[in-house]
């Protein structure tokens, strides 16, 4: 067998690492909080507390699975798998290094905002099948939220694609050779930051599953392996955030050349995944109305701003 | 490509008949999800990569998110399921029946005489692109005018 892109061991490598990497971010995530808010953190399983994973996988692969009666089967099982298929397919089109990658497409940023989009699916089934007033209200404030920042998402990511002039993610990379695309686009790269939280449902734009508000959202009425899939899902979600970041506003797999490509795209995805659970640690969750008017009143008029420019500059220098 | 194209087509055809024949609204709506994509893979398969991401982002991706919100805030449940299997039954497939079989019938015969294409060209980004903004800048213009109307009217509704 060969290594090069989209080759079966190329594949297996990449799906096995990712979502190993997802699982493993469950106690990164719980170390590094504890790390900051001066506590310990899961520290008694194995070296450091890392077999804490394992405990909890094997928890919750034995925990009763439970498909709660009143709900609507078909769309409660769908929900859960839709998250995690929709988030493993986006990992397809990242070039992690030269020669590692599924696949190259040529219509690669579009594939991603297909997938992204089509992610609102698994949270808003969720709520609706569960037949349950929490679940119902966090799948119409996850619907509102995904849809809206999907919105800027998109569109700030069009100044990187004006620039590298094609929609390959490996292009978009090999563009970056002479700088990042983070001078340049810096107004992109952080609306980008901010689209990307909301669309990860992470803190603080947590509002689908704001527990102090609405229990646990879309996934009240989840539990065992269906709730363990949402769980890693959101982790995927981060994994493919950062590394979303990394290839479109720091050069990807490019770096000084004594470490190989592969690891300067981990050490900088991870830079971002710390910087994730860091935000979690330090901010507080907006109020909804808050969120909404915020990205329609002042993120979209920032973006289209920043893409007018940006096709501006690229006119004037051709 | 070509076992790409009649896989993906089959798909589209049975889905969508199970949306007319569903009567859960949910259900009804996930199929129509996937027969959208279904029609992304098809355009895929035929040259058009462009065409088939559009299709996804806005089609399946936008519009259905719509829809199933709507459908979430009327919050429909049993009464609607009742309703839709009591209007599936009896002598109400006849109307539909014979016109649908008119349009078979057309189908076939223009697909039986037309030379078939079966040279797959692909058209990338960028020809798009160039198409919509030259020779038919007239019709995006149009499709704009009309965007915004919808968007003017939607603002005077949400207001009162």
């Amino acid at each position: 067998m060969t290594w090069e892109v989209g080759s079966a061991l190329n594949i297996a490598a990449i799906l096995i690492l990712v979502v190993v990497i997802a699982a493993m971010l469950i106690w990164v995530e719980r170390r590094l909080l504890g790390l900051w808010q001066e506590r310990l953190g899961p520290n008694r399983v194995g070296w450091f507390g890392l077999m804490q994973v394992v405990a909890d996988m094997v928890k919750i692969f034995t925990k009763e699975d439970w498909v709660p009666p009143f709900s609507d089967k078909f769309s409660f099982v769908l929900a859960p798998n839709i998250i995690m298929i929709v988030v493993l397919m986006s990992f397809s089109v990242i070039p992690f290094a030269p020669g590692v990658g599924v696949s190259d497409s040529n219509v690669g940023v579009l594939f991603i905002l297909a997938m992204a989009s089509l992610g609102a699916y698994s949270v808003m089934l969720a709520g609706l099948s569960s037949n349950n007033k929490y679940s119902l209200l966090g799948a119409l404030r996850a619907a509102a939220q995904m849809v809206s920042y999907e919105v800027f998402m998109g569109i700030s990511l069009l100044g990187v694609v004006a620039l590298t002039g094609s929609f390959s993610l490996r292009d978009v990379v090999l563009a970056q050779a002479d700088g990042w695309y983070v001078i340049p686009q810096f107004v992109g790269f952080v609306i980008f930051l901010i689209a990307g939280i909301a669309e990860s449902h992470r803190v603080p734009f947590d509002i689908p599953e704001a527990e102090q508000e609405i229990v646990a959202g879309y996934h009240t009425e989840y539990s065992g392996m269906k709730f363990g899939m949402f769980f890693v899902g959101e982790y995927l979600g981060l994994v493919l955030v950062s590394s979303l970041i990394t290839v479109f506003f720091f050069g990807g797999w490019m770096g000084p050349a004594f470490l190989p490509g592969i690891v300067w795209f981990v050490i900088k995805a991870f830079v971002f995944i710390a910087f994730f659970i860091l935000l979690r640690a330090a901010l507080p969750r907006p109020r909804y109305d808050q969120l909404m008017s915020y990205g329609w009143l002042f993120l979209l008029p920032l973006s289209l701003l920043n893409l007018l420019i940006t096709a501006a500059v690229i006119l004037m220098g051709s | 490509m070509t076992v790409l194209f009649y896989l993906s087509a089959i798909i589209a055809v049975i889905s969508t008949v199970a949306v007319i024949l569903q009567s859960n609204i949910v259900h009804a709506l996930i199929y129509l999800i996937l027969s959208l994509l279904a029609v992304a893979v098809v355009f895929y398969s035929v040259g058009a990569p462009f065409a088939a991401m559009l299709e996804a982002i806005v089609y399946a991706g936008a519009i259905m998110v719509l829809f199933l919100f709507v459908i979430m805030m009327l919050n429909l449940g049993q009464r609607s399921h009742a309703q839709e299997q009591e209007w599936l039954s009896g002598k109400i497939w006849i109307g539909p029946s014979v016109m649908a079989a008119i349009l078979l019938v057309q189908l076939l015969s223009v697909v039986t005489t037309e030379q078939a294409v079966t040279e797959v060209v692909e058209v990338g980004v960028q020809e798009v692109g160039l198409m919509l903004f030259g020779p038919y800048v007239l019709a995006v213009e149009i499709a704009s005018l009309l965007l915004l109307a919808g968007l003017v009217s939607a603002y005077h509704l949400a207001k009162k």
